[in-house]
């Protein structure tokens, strides 16, 4: 039955790229959630994350990665790519954002652009540096290639046919805790619970005496490092990693969001799941020139069609 | 009576608590306040009336820091608190139900009264009791999400949420919008037992009858000034005041 493990290659690695789309994509939604912004950099920081994940591991050095010394270094790159992004998200929001509060959600959309410029264009620098693993930095646009730290070995036996690797453990020994820490985050604690009420009423939650300026900061770090997460496991996941990188993941996650309605995290999460297995299926049974065409679409439909998403509500809950 | 008088305070009167001066305000060109003076004291009931878009709302959350006053002082227990940021003025003992109650529809009542105690760190369940056994409806409703409630219920709710930050001055406008007759004697008798129990309150009506009748003191707003003060009853017994608020010819 060849066709049934054509099938569930396609449903593996197109469960795995969902679950890294889902750690972008709750970037997006959590900051939808509370400020009303859809913020474009978001893919774009994502980007930067790999960046300095490369430089990381041209900085601890290129030779053979095996064994421990390998899983070392992924998780100091997942450590320092989720809190460089954290860091820079929340850097963001301050000097990008913040200023913008009681401006129109146009304003603030146009400074969500520019700062996704701005970032796109420091991937460009940071990818000329006269680096090895920028290849000296000769051709600063050109996708880079990323150390494969994780080996592709098939876990289901090498006589199977569908490939089952450690790359696919990775994904999911890191994003699924990731995402029950988030959910217990949210629903549990103080800060959660903050952060619930501003989205939900930001003058109430001012008049019980949150802080929303910090619980605003808060969101923007954990969805910062979450989109770092993300940044180093695709890059192990993948193995070539390029400026312009942001710009697709993004789009993917943002239709993801968009598709689980903007603003639910399991709706994030499931919309990620689903474009990953678009993506897959449509690669596979269709050519891979039609898959961005395919996301798009989707984004396009459910915006005309159903903006509040698959499984978001349909009437919008603002008192 | 007359503009900006403070009234007739004696000697044993009790001590000041706010006292808003000359406050002035706008959203972009509205000027919203323009010069609104008035004083609680400690254990009084006062209320602000005022026609619709006088600024009443905007005087309330002017003092809660919410929006910024551009002229003018606002002093609790001594302390200037106009231009402290919100959750400061909260954490100093003064709290609001807002107009509309703003509660949290997607979390539960619980967790909507928990936000209420966000500043605190201590024992909640004494202040839970209290506010179940002031409302009882929202311990039967306490796993129900907020928004799911009548919204009577949902007015009972903020107040409860407000007063789990045990504030000193509780500031409440409008309770009794869109309520049915009934609840809002049940929240007016409830504003009276807790004023009782030494809670000080800042309350904003249009039902101007009821709110002067349970009242020690009331000013009038028009237009962004607080124009007229006395007593409840001075103010209840007053031509002009039954004519414009209290809908008598
Ligand atoms: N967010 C805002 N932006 C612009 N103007 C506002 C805003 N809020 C209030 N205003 C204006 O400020 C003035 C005072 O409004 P405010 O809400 O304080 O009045 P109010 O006395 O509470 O009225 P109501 O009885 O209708 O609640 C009004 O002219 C109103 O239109
Ligand atoms: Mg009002």
């Amino acid at each position: 039955m060849e066709w049934v493990d054509f099938f569930l290659q396609q449903l593996i690695t197109g469960l795995s790229n969902g679950m890294i789309i889902a750690l972008i994509a709750i970037g997006y939604t959590m900051v939808y959630g509370i400020i009303e912004l859809i913020n474009f950099a978001h893919g774009d920081l994502f980007m930067l994350g790999a960046f300095l994940a490369l430089t990381l591991l041209g900085m601890l050095g290129l030779g053979d990665w095996s064994g421990a010394s390998a899983w070392a270094a992924v998780v100091i790159m997942l450590i320092a790519s989720a809190g460089f992004c954290g860091a820079l998200n929340w850097g963001i929001d301050r000097l990008a954002y913040k200023p913008l509060r009681s401006a129109s959600k146009l304003s603030l959309l146009v400074s969500a652009i520019g700062a996704s410029f701005i970032l796109v264009n420091l991937g460009l620098f940071w990818g000329g540096l006269p680096m090895d693993v920028f290849a000296g930095g000769v051709a600063a646009a050109a996708p880079k290639d990323f150390p494969a730290l994780v080996p592709n070995t098939n876990l289901l036996g090498e006589e199977s046919l569908v490939q089952f690797t450690p790359k696919d453990v990775l994904v999911w020994v890191v994003t699924v805790p990731l995402m029950i820490g988030l959910t217990w985050i949210v629903t549990r604690t103080r800060l959660g619970k903050a952060m619930r009420a501003t989205a939900q009423n930001p003058v109430a939650a001012r008049l019980m005496g949150i802080d929303t300026d910090r619980v605003i900061g808060a969101t923007f770090l954990i969805g910062g490092a979450l989109g770092g997460f993300a940044s180093v496991i695709y890059s192990l996941y993948n193995n070539t990693i390029s400026f312009q990188m942001g710009y697709r993941a993004g789009m993917d996650a943002f239709t993801a969001a968009v598709l689980g309605g903007i603003g639910s995290m399991p709706g994030a999460v499931a919309g990620a799941l689903v474009i990953g297995l678009v993506r897959s299926m449509s690669d596979a049974y269709l050519e891979t020139r039609w898959t961005n065409t395919i996301v798009f679409g989707i984004l396009v439909l459910i915006l005309i069609f159903r903006p509040s998403g698959l499984l978001g509500s349909r009437v919008k809950e603002k008192v | 009576m007359s503009a900006g008088s403070t009234g007739s305070a004696s000697a044993s009167a009790p001590p000041v608590m706010l006292r808003v001066h000359g406050l002035a305000a706008r959203y972009g060109a509205i000027e919203a306040l323009r010069e609104v003076s008035l004083e609680v004291r400690v254990g009084e009931i006062v209320s602000l009336i005022g026609a619709n878009g006088a600024g009443k709302s905007t005087t309330l959350m002017t003092i809660s820091g919410i929006v910024r006053g551009t002229s003018g002082s606002v002093e609790f227990e001594g302390r200037r608190i106009d231009g402290e940021r919100a959750d400061r003025i909260v954490a100093g003992g003064l709290a609001q139900v807002p107009e509309g109650r703003r509660v949290f529809p997607r979390l539960t009542v619980r967790e909507n009264l928990e936000m209420g105690a966000y500043l605190r760190s201590d024992d909640l369940r004494p202040d839970l009791a209290r506010v179940h056994e002031l409302f009882p409806v929202l311990a039967e409703r306490a796993n129900q999400l907020a928004g799911t409630l009548s919204g009577g219920e949902q007015q009972m709710l903020a107040i409860g949420r407000a007063l789990m930050s045990r504030p000193r001055l509780l500031m409440m406008d409008e309770p009794s919008m869109g309520i049915a007759p009934l609840l809002v004697a049940r929240i007016f008798e409830a504003v009276q037992e807790l004023n009782r129990h030494g809670l000080t309150v800042l309350l904003v009506e249009q039902n101007a009858r009821a709110a002067l009748k349970l009242s020690h003191r009331a000013y009038v707003l028009e237009t962004g000034r607080t124009t007229f003060t006395g007593s409840g009853a001075e103010l209840l017994g007053d031509d002009r005041i039954r004519r414009a608020y209290l809908g008598e010819g």
